[in-house]
């Protein structure tokens, strides 16, 4: 079996990574996080809007509009690849909506016969053009490349003024980003995820209110004029970016697991929205990191080995958690919740 | 008891019919392992595509039989099962299902290399993985059931809904998948071991071994069906009713879902993990859309997939490099999407159609009507003339609007046009149909007077609707409930039998109206 799973040695697994390899190491947790980070936030919402599977369904159909923009342009641009996702989205949306409504077919076989047949559409398109794709592949489909991220880095010179400022920021002077005077910037996926991340995390600081109207109360949003339709096609506008620019590094499947796992960690420990989002973030992180020593001790796909930390994290939650977990149940003090929030609103008198 | 033992043996009787017809299939793709059997290499190259045709459909070679044969039967069993996936909504507990397989499979591969020679003197070793069907097969069908588990049990004991506890199972088994599977690629075997088809398929893949757990599957897929077929039936479309006839649902809905995971993981080598559900959920979603009966929609199911299963073969036969996978989904989405716009009954553009010709006819017999009107107005004859300009005028339409109308009505032999489109004439059959429109608008307003005590001013809206629907079964029952039918509630005359069949003759130069042209 040693042939099989490696022996864990302490100093390979679990320093050596943040040691020698740190250059490595740091940029795949950073571009884990960002996306496990993205993902759940707006997994979040997701959740709350029973859309999970709709997530499901845009992150295997983004497929088909990524290749067409790949076989048009040749690259791995990041417009033609926003657009052809968008689009892609778009068409899932409508035809989910198309069978949905217009036919007998319910929603969940809508939901699947979609995804299924751009998906099988999208595998074909790739393998037709596979000649020349560089990054665009069925394995880079299945599981992402996110070990292959820190490879391409974008450096700029620095002049001698911009050297001496450089050096005297602590985090900066450093052999990770400083070589001679060289200042190392980041690599284009992570440095694209960051700024996606980054507009996620507005849009929801900006749109909380709204956000939160329509998960909960679509009677109250009407009533306070907020167009729930418009809305939810922001949502998934938002939710096809994501997904696009996490694609390259965790690949179609994965990417379902990033966006529910941390949510669903979250609501079995929090019960409102500003916690949870606390908790999706930590979960973010700790699976990241969780992952990439997994996938150093096992040496298998890091993506993979980032979603089976965060698993482990959720089956944690659901055996501790305090509300719903599995050991309260089996210690026989599980109180009728409903009684237990009554008590409490009574104690404070409101 | 005897009864009840009666009906099973019935029951048997059918399955032992359909098991018949599987078996001469199965004996037509095994046996001729015979004189025309040649190797692929030993064909010269066979360039278009006629001759591929021919080649594949001749099934010389024994790989494309086997491709052929298993399309076939994991069109069977998908089918099958899809349709009761279907009519139960749980569409997406078949994605999750055949997602959380992944480990399962890996696990078969590395079970291939244990070899157990003692209690507890289990030795593993690598070089000995290869791809022995049983073992994938029940690992796979071990890690499905534990998925569809895991989902019962977070529904049970969380607050968390449905659909994420399919999608948190469905991407960490998935995940876990992934992990061994990079694993195994790692392995100094892994890369000749042949697990990387199983992601999207190959059909060509299939060996004997794998056709003759395929065909034992099946079987055993198409009996239970066939002998539980009314359980299965009940539970799917009543479960108040099912509960009452004391069925046990809930060992129903689990066997079920074993027979499903048995589907998927047959499927598997052909069509891929990825999108194995989309042959249980698409061929029975088409054959929903076709037709209303259980039966018929299993047959249906399964004629869709073994097709779809064939051309997906057909197809990666072409192309080597293709995954079959994704060529069998577009195939069964091609069925849905013919079936989608299609389809007799509930088609889009049937319905479409349907809608678009119903409502050329209410304006057809509206433009009747008010032909009819003017000729009434001028207490003229049938056989007069009325121009285009009364006719505007009558139904306040643009001239041209209503000279379109005219030519649809000369079209369907209604009218006839004179002086260059500007005069028109009824025939008999537009006369009729015209006598036919009126009297039924008349009567159903006198009805909704006489009988039902509305106001004479509000009974025209509604008769405008009726008239174009009545039957001639209700206009009998409507003169049979009315005393005096001669005139309707503002006083004009109701066209009588003797109206409808007035004899007419009717004169191409008759009697000018007093039309723009003259």
């Amino acid at each position: 079996m040693n042939e099989f799973i490696p022996a864990f040695e302490w100093h390979r697994v679990m320093v050596e990574p943040w040691t020698e390899n740190l250059p490595t190491t740091f940029w795949i947790v950073l571009m884990g996080f960002l996306i496990t980070a993205a993902c759940g936030l707006i997994g979040n919402y997701l959740i709350l809007r029973r859309m999970a599977l709709v997530g499901d369904a845009i992150s295997h159909s983004v497929l088909p509009g990524l290749a067409i923009a790949f076989l048009l342009t040749h690259s791995l641009n990041t417009l033609p690849m926003f657009l052809g996702a968008l689009g892609a989205g778009i068409v899932t949306t409508v035809m989910i909506e198309l069978i949905h409504k217009k036919t007998r077919v319910k929603q969940d076989s809508a939901i699947g016969i979609t995804f299924s047949t751009l998906f099988a559409i999208g595998v074909i398109l790739i393998s037709f053009g596979q000649t020349d794709a560089v990054h665009l592949d069925a394995e880079c489909v299945l599981y992402g490349e996110i070990a292959f991220v820190p490879l391409d880095l974008v450096k700029t010179e620095l002049g001698p003024g911009a050297l001496s400022v450089v050096e005297k920021i602590p985090l900066l002077n450093s052999a990770l980003f400083l070589d001679g005077n060289m200042l190392t910037i980041a690599p284009p996926p992570v440095i694209r995820m960051a700024v996606v991340t980054g507009v996620t995390l507005l849009l929801i600081l900006v749109f909380y209110k709204e956000l939160l109207v329509t998960s909960f109360d679509s009677g109250l949003s009407s009533s306070l004029g907020i167009n729930s339709t418009v809305v939810h096609y922001a949502l998934m506008g938002m939710l096809s970016v994501i997904i696009v620019s996490a694609f390259e590094a965790v690949g179609a499947i994965l990417v379902i697991a990033m966006l529910i796992l941390p949510g669903a960690t979250a609501s079995l420990l929090a019960h409102r929205l500003p916690p949870m989002f606390g908790i999706t973030v930590i979960h973010a992180l700790l699976s990241a990191v969780g992952g990439i020593h997994l996938a150093t001790w096992l040496n298998c796909s890091p993506a993979g080995a980032m979603v089976v930390a965060g698993s482990a994290l959720f089956a944690l939650a659901w055996m501790f958690s305090p509300s719903q977990g599995l050991l309260q149940r089996w210690l026989g003090r599980e109180l009728d919740e409903l009684d237990e929030e009554d008590i409490e609103r009574l104690a404070k008198g409101v | 008891m005897n009864q009840q033992r009666q009906t099973l043996a019935k029951r048997g009787l059918g399955a032992v019919h359909a098991l018949g017809w599987l078996a001469v299939v199965a004996l037509l793709a095994l046996v001729p392992e015979s004189a025309w059997a040649a190797k692929i290499g030993d064909v010269a190259e066979e360039t278009s595509l006629g001759q591929q045709a021919a080649r594949f459909f001749s099934f010389r070679d024994p790989s494309v039989r086997y491709a052929v044969f298993g399309s076939v039967l994991l069109g069977i069993s998908c089918g099958l099962l899809g349709c009761f996936i279907v009519v139960r909504k749980m569409a997406l507990v078949g994605d999750t299902l055949s997602h959380a397989v992944l480990p399962g499979v890996a696990l078969g591969f590395l079970f291939s290399g244990v070899s157990v020679s003692g209690l507890f003197d289990w030795s593993f070793d690598v070089d000995n993985i290869t791809k022995n069907p049983a073992l994938i097969f029940a690992g796979a069908v071990i890690a499905g059931v534990a998925g569809t588990l895991l989902v019962t049990t977070l529904k049970q004991t969380t607050k968390i809904k449905e659909d994420s506890a399919l999608g948190l199972t469905l991407a960490s088994f998935f995940a876990v998948g992934i992990c061994l599977l990079t694993m195994i690629q790692d392995l100094p075997t892994g890369n000749k071991s042949g697990i990387d088809k199983f992601m999207f398929g190959q059909a060509a893949a299939i060996g004997e071994d794998d056709i003759r757990l395929m065909l034992g599957v099946t079987v055993l897929i198409v009996a239970v069906v066939f002998l539980f077929y009314k359980e299965l039936l009940v539970t799917s479309f009543d479960a108040g009713f099912a509960r009452s006839i004391a069925l046990p649902s809930e060992w129903i809905h689990h066997g079920l879902m074993l027979l499903v995971a048995f589907a998927v993981v047959i499927a598997l080598q052909a069509v891929g993990v990825v999108l194995v559900s989309a042959m249980l959920i698409t061929p029975a979603a088409a054959a929903y859309l076709l037709t209303d009966r259980m039966h018929r929609m299993l047959l249906l199911a399964v004629g869709f997939g073994v097709a779809s299963g064939v051309l997906g073969a057909f197809i990666s036969f072409l192309k080597p490099n293709i995954p079959t996978g994704p060529c069998m989904v577009l195939g069964a989405s091609a069925v849905f999407a013919m079936a989608l716009f299609g389809g007799p009954r509930h088609g889009v553009m049937t319905r479409w159609w349907r809608h678009m010709s119903r409502s050329k006819r209410v304006q057809r017999e509206n433009t009747l009507k008010a032909v009819y009107q003017v000729l009434e107005n001028r207490s003229a004859q049938p056989e007069d003339s009325v121009s285009l300009k009364e006719l505007a005028e009558r139904r306040r339409e643009t001239l041209d609007e209503v000279s379109g109308q005219a030519s649809a009505l000369k079209q369907h032999g209604l009218v006839t046009l004179h002086e260059e489109g500007n005069k028109i004439l009824f025939t008999p059959s537009g006369w009729q149909l015209a006598c036919t429109i009126v009297r039924n608008h008349r009567l159903w307003e006198l009805y909704l007077t006489n009988a039902a005590n509305i106001a004479p001013d509000h009974v025209h809206d509604d008769a405008e609707q009726i008239e174009h629907v009545l039957g001639d079964d209700v206009v009998r029952e409507l003169e049979r409930m009315l005393d005096d039918t001669t005139r309707d509630p503002h006083g004009r005359a109701i066209p009588g039998f003797a109206d409808i069949h007035k004899p007419f003759a009717p004169a191409a130069t008759g009697p000018s109206g007093y039309g723009r042209s003259s």
